[in-house]
Formats: C-alpha cells, sequence, structure tokens
C-alpha cells in the first residue's frame, strides 16, 4: 500500500507539472490552436530559448530576469523567422506540409544543438527556497512558474478578445480569404501572432530552465506532450488546454508514483487516443 | 528506356557482393543492407502517405514487429518464421484496432497525425516498463543460434545471405507497391484524400479503404521489423519505436518523393550515405552533422521540391521530353 502522504505529494506535483505543461500550451496554443498552422517544432523553440537563459546567466553572469527578457525577445524574433522563412512559402499547400517542413526544422535544431552543445545537461543553480507544507515537499521555483503562467494565460485571454489585434487574428483563422476581402492584411497579423507565440515560447524557456536541465532532446521529451494538451483542451480553447495540463499532469504524476514513470505516461497517451475518439473537439466542446 | 535502366540498375545489386572490393566488402554490405531494410520500410509507410494518411507513429509497428519475434525466440525458442507470422498478425490487429476508430471518427489531417504519435510513443513507452522481458531502454539481444548460419533461426554469419534477403524482401515490397498505385484502390483513396464527403458520396467504401491499406502498411512495416532485429540481432526501443524512428522514416521518404515508386528507395540511400559518409570523414567529431544537413534539405525539400527529389527530376525530365516531342492533339 502507497503512503497517502506519497500520494498527496504526487498530487501537489502534479499541479506544479500542470502548470508548467499550461506554459509550454500557451504559445502553441496561439498557433497551432487559433492560427491554425503546425509547428511541430514548438517546444524545441523553447529549448533554444533556454540554451540562451543559460548562456545569459552561466557565462555571462546576467541576472535571471534580465536573461529571462532576452529569451522572451528571442523567442520574438525566432517565431517570426519560423513564418516567413518557412511557413508563409507553403501557407496555401496541404496542412500535412507544414508539419512536415517544421518537423524537418526540427531535426535541424535538435542536431545542430547536439552539435554545437553536445548532449550535457545543463542547469542555471537557482537558490530558491523549498517549501514544506505538512510534510510534503515543493518547489519555490515551480510555484513561481505556476503563478506566471495563469497570470500569461489571463493576459493571453485578454489580448485575443479585447483587442484589434486579437479580434484579427481570430478572424484570420476563421476564413485567411474573407480576411483580404475586407481589405485587411492577413499576413501582418500572421507576423504578429507567430511573433507573440514566439515570447510564450521564450517566457516558458525562463520559467522553465530555473526548474529544468536544458539539453538537445528536452523538445522531445515535452514537445509530443504539449501537442496533445493543445488538442485535447480543443484548439484554440485556453481555458480548455488549461485544464487539460492539469488533467494530463495529475495522471503523469500519481500515475507515476502508483505503477512506474512509463505507466503513468502511457495512460495519458491512452487517454488522449480515446478522448480523440469520444469528443474530438476537446474536453470542453459542447455537444452539437 | 526506364526498363533499361532499371534492369541494370538489378543487374548491379545482383553482382555487389562478388565485386572485387578488398576489404571494403563487409562495410558495404552492411550499408546496403541498411539502406534495403529501411527502403522496405519506407515504402511501407509511403503507401499510406501518399494519400494524406501521414503516420508519425510507423515505429510502433516496427517496436511490435521486432520485439514480438526476438521475444519469441528468446524466451519460447519459436523460430523467428513463426515469430514474423505472429508479428505481422500483431501489427495488421493493431492497425485494426486503432485505425477502426480513427476513419470512423474521421481524424484527419494532423489529428491522424498525432493520434499515430501517441501510438507511436505508448509502444516505446510499453517496452521500456516491461523491463523483465524487454530489458527496457538497454535493448535485448537475440540469442544466438547454435550455428553460424541456421535458416530456423535466421541468423547467418555470412552477410551476403543478409544481403539477399534484404533484397528479396524489398523488391517484394516495391512490387506490392506497383500493383497498388496501378489499381482502383488508389483512385479511390486519392479521391478519398482529396475529399471524404464527395468520395463517399459517389459510393466509395471510405473506411473500408482506409483501413485495408493502412492493415497493409502496418504489417509490412512489422516484417521490416524482424527483419532489422534478425540482421542486427540487437533490438532497443530507441531505435525501433517512438517520434525518433517514426520522423526518420517519413523524413527519408518525402525527400526522395513518397509519390514515385522508387522514392522511398532514393530518399532511404541518400540519407544512410550522408550519415555514413560525415561519420567515416569527420568521425566522432561533428556527432548530429548528418542529421543538421538533412533536416536542412529538408525543409528546402518540402518547401521547393514538394515531390521529392527523385520525384522532381522524373518530373523535369517528363518535361523536357513533352517539349520535344509535340504532344498529341
Amino acid at each position: 500500500m502507497i503512503d497517502p502522504i506519497f500520494l498527496a505529494e504526487a498530487a501537489l506535483n502534479g499541479i506544479l507539472l500542470g502548470g508548467v505543461l499550461a506554459l509550454l500550451a500557451l504559445g502553441l496554443n496561439l498557433i497551432f490552436g487559433v492560427l491554425d498552422v503546425v509547428w511541430i517544432v514548438y517546444v524545441d523553440l523553447v529549448m533554444l530559448c533556454m540554451y540562451a537563459v543559460y548562456f545569459l546567466v552561466a557565462s555571462y553572469g546576467w541576472p535571471v530576469w534580465l536573461a529571462g527578457l532576452a529569451a522572451i525577445g528571442l523567442g520574438g524574433l525566432l517565431g517570426v523567422a519560423v513564418h516567413v522563412l518557412i511557413i508563409s512559402p507553403i501557407l496555401t499547400s496541404a496542412p500535412i506540409n507544414q508539419l512536415l517542413a517544421t518537423g524537418g526544422l526540427l531535426f535541424f535544431i535538435q542536431s545542430f544543438a547536439t552539435f554545437l552543445w553536445t548532449t550535457d545537461h545543463r542547469t542555471v543553480r537557482l537558490t530558491l527556497p523549498i517549501i514544506e507544507v505538512g510534510g510534503m515537499f515543493l518547489s519555490f521555483a515551480r510555484l513561481i512558474a505556476f503563478v506566471i503562467s495563469i497570470l500569461a494565460m489571463i493576459g493571453l485571454y485578454l489580448f485575443l478578445t479585447r483587442t484589434f489585434m486579437g479580434t484579427a487574428i481570430r478572424a484570420v483563422a476563421q476564413d485567411r480569404d474573407a480576411m483580404r476581402l475586407m481589405g485587411a492584411n492577413p499576413q501582418r497579423v500572421y507576423i504578429v501572432t507567430s511573433a507573440v507565440g514566439g515570447a510564450m515560447a521564450g517566457l516558458a524557456a525562463a520559467l522553465l530552465i530555473i526548474q529544468y536541465s536544458v539539453h538537445p532532446y528536452f523538445g522531445a521529451a515535452f514537445g509530443p506532450l504539449t501537442f496533445m494538451i493543445c488538442v485535447l483542451g480543443g484548439l484554440g480553447n485556453m481555458v480548455g488546454a488549461f485544464v487539460a495540463s492539469f488533467i494530463m499532469s495529475e495522471i503523469i504524476s500519481v500515475g507515476g508514483v502508483v505503477l512506474s514513470t512509463e505507466m503513468g505516461y502511457v495512460i495519458a497517451f491512452v487517454i488522449f487516443i480515446v478522448m480523440m475518439f469520444v469528443k474530438p473537439g476537446g474536453i470542453l466542446a459542447r455537444r452539437d | 528506356m526506364t526498363r533499361v535502366i532499371g534492369g541494370a540498375l538489378l543487374g548491379l545489386i545482383a553482382v555487389v557482393p562478388f565485386l572485387p572490393m578488398g576489404g571494403m566488402r563487409q562495410y558495404v554490405l552492411h550499408v546496403l543492407v541498411q539502406i534495403f531494410i529501411w527502403a522496405f520500410i519506407g515504402g511501407a509507410w509511403s503507401l499510406m502517405g501518399r494519400f494524406g494518411l501521414v503516420s508519425l507513429g510507423h515505429g510502433a509497428f516496427l517496436g511490435l514487429g521486432a520485439y514480438t519475434s526476438t521475444l519469441l525466440w528468446n524466451f519460447f525458442g519459436f523460430t523467428p518464421w513463426v515469430g514474423a507470422i505472429v508479428a505481422v498478425a500483431g501489427a495488421a490487429l493493431m492497425a485494426l484496432v486503432l485505425g477502426y476508430p480513427c476513419f470512423r471518427f474521421q481524424v484527419v489531417g494532423h489529428y491522424f497525425a498525432l493520434v499515430t504519435l501517441a501510438v507511436g510513443e505508448v509502444v516505446r513507452l510499453l517496452i521500456i516498463a516491461e523491463r523483465d522481458w524487454t530489458g527496457g531502454s538497454l535493448g535485448v539481444t537475440l540469442r544466438p543460434a547454435a550455428t553460424d548460419a541456421s535458416l530456423a533461426a535466421i541468423q547467418f554469419a555470412d552477410k551476403r545471405v543478409f544481403y539477399y534477403g534484404a533484397v528479396g524482401v524489398w523488391l517484394a515490397g516495391l512490387y506490392i507497391w506497383h500493383r497498388i498505385d496501378r489499381s482502383m484502390t488508389r483512385a479511390a483513396l486519392e479521391a478519398i484524400g482529396e475529399d471524404e464527403t464527395a468520395a463517399a458520396s459517389v459510393g466509395i467504401h471510405v473506411t473500408r479503404f482506409k483501413l485495408g491499406i493502412t492493415v497493409l502498411s502496418a504489417a509490412l512495416t512489422a516484417l521490416g521489423g524482424v527483419l532489422y532485429a534478425q540482421y542486427f540481432t540487437y533490438v532497443n526501443p530507441e531505435t525501433l519505436a517512438g517520434i525518433g524512428v517514426s520522423l526518420r522514416i517519413v523524413f527519408a521518404v518525402v525527400l526522395g518523393g513518397m509519390y514515385s515508386l522508387p522514392g522511398a528507395t532514393v530518399g532511404t540511400a541518400l540519407t544512410i550515405a550522408l550519415s555514413e559518409y560525415l561519420r567515416v570523414v569527420f568521425g566522432l567529431k561533428l556527432i548530429g552533422m548528418a542529421e543538421t544537413i538533412y533536416g536542412l534539405v529538408l525543409v528546402l525539400c518540402i518547401i521547393f521540391l514538394p515531390l521529392g527529389i527523385y520525384g522532381s527530376i522524373r518530373d523535369a525530365l517528363r518535361r523536357r521530353a513533352a517539349a520535344v516531342r509535340p504532344a498529341p492533339a
């Protein structure tokens, strides 16, 4: 029998892992969900930004918050670059080509990172306190990530629903051609969205580097899960993705303690597969 | 013309093991066997990939195939001939169980890709989780046969046996690809790929056709897995299941061109030759460089040569021929 305190700690860690996943899913949901462009390379962009923070802090002695801001800027630039160089030439061809082209980019980034920085795991050492609550241990770093990801989600939601640009983004997602007929320029909307999505990758990187070590296969570890969360939550549905992050993270975390780490993931993936058949519109989708 | 070139190539393939290559023979044969095995697997993938059924989880079938025959041999002493049948049947069953709901509920495009990706990961994680049987991440070695050359165990010290075996399987794969290419199935699946609803409205049984091609593709991939396991006598979850290998299969095919018969072979040969070349020339200094280059080539290919390298060259040649010869009115 498993000690209930272990289970409670697993559940609590699940919530915090959920914060991380939600953070990763935010930007991807904007690009994959709202704009309907497949960036299979998304978490690898996060990985690049994590390396940026790592080198700025470890080699140049920048304070973490400043390096984090730089990562957000870098993420934005990377986002624009991905769109202009790769997505925009094939925007009108089959969506599967976007997946394959960004998949090629994924290979490129992953192996180039291996080439440049080897497969060593690197971490930014921060002496953050560990909080003890009733015999359970919580990392402060994860708590910060959790709070910031909630704030970022609210910000993104307001941006999409309350600003002119946000409305334009949703309009492009609905109908690319009608947008042009209305006299608006979809290209500009795409670039802005890619920049925001990229900046979200930078933000995620800044918060992840203080709790995870970065290595060239970071994207492979979190990428599939992040995509599944976006789909599970319902594409473009920020709240849905948030809920889905916690469902997945709880399954992984508690399943990991009760069975084994691998089985936790297996159960999470199987639930994703089944949910795709049962509720393809996402967990919060209304039945129509 | 094509027949002459094809015949000459086949002749060359047949005599390669007897060409004077000095000490290089073992190495050349080793690289070629790998190319034929992976080209066969790539061809199996492109059977469905060319119709817009992009699977990112073919590693699942590959892993299932390789581990089924290996474990049956290691633990129960079943000959891999039986193991291969069980593996192929298992993969077909798995494709059926997964494919049916996918096609019934119209999971298409990148949703299909994501579901298959999840399946590939599930198989990889299950292999790792079942450590006691599968050796976990460390992989498992095929129990050696009693003799140097055993037909019952499909283990041969002489690489030439595997060479001809791989060529045979590869040719069979090409034949199946060709038959599908010339059949009504192809027309039906192309119609489905364009517009499912329209295809259904003219009486094409959408689910049945998609399911059929998926089962065939999965079965052949599992067979490729068995072949791989027998040749390398070592299997490991990272090289045979999961996202990494699934993407490698897809990329090699896309690179060569998934709409043409030799596309998968050309793509596989190029990627393997490139990584071998870089490994031989630069040794361990440039780890990751081969993938870096082919990642880049791949992106360029998809943007500029959507038909792949072989497909684009063929089309360019045809256009030239058409320009020289005035088209019939």
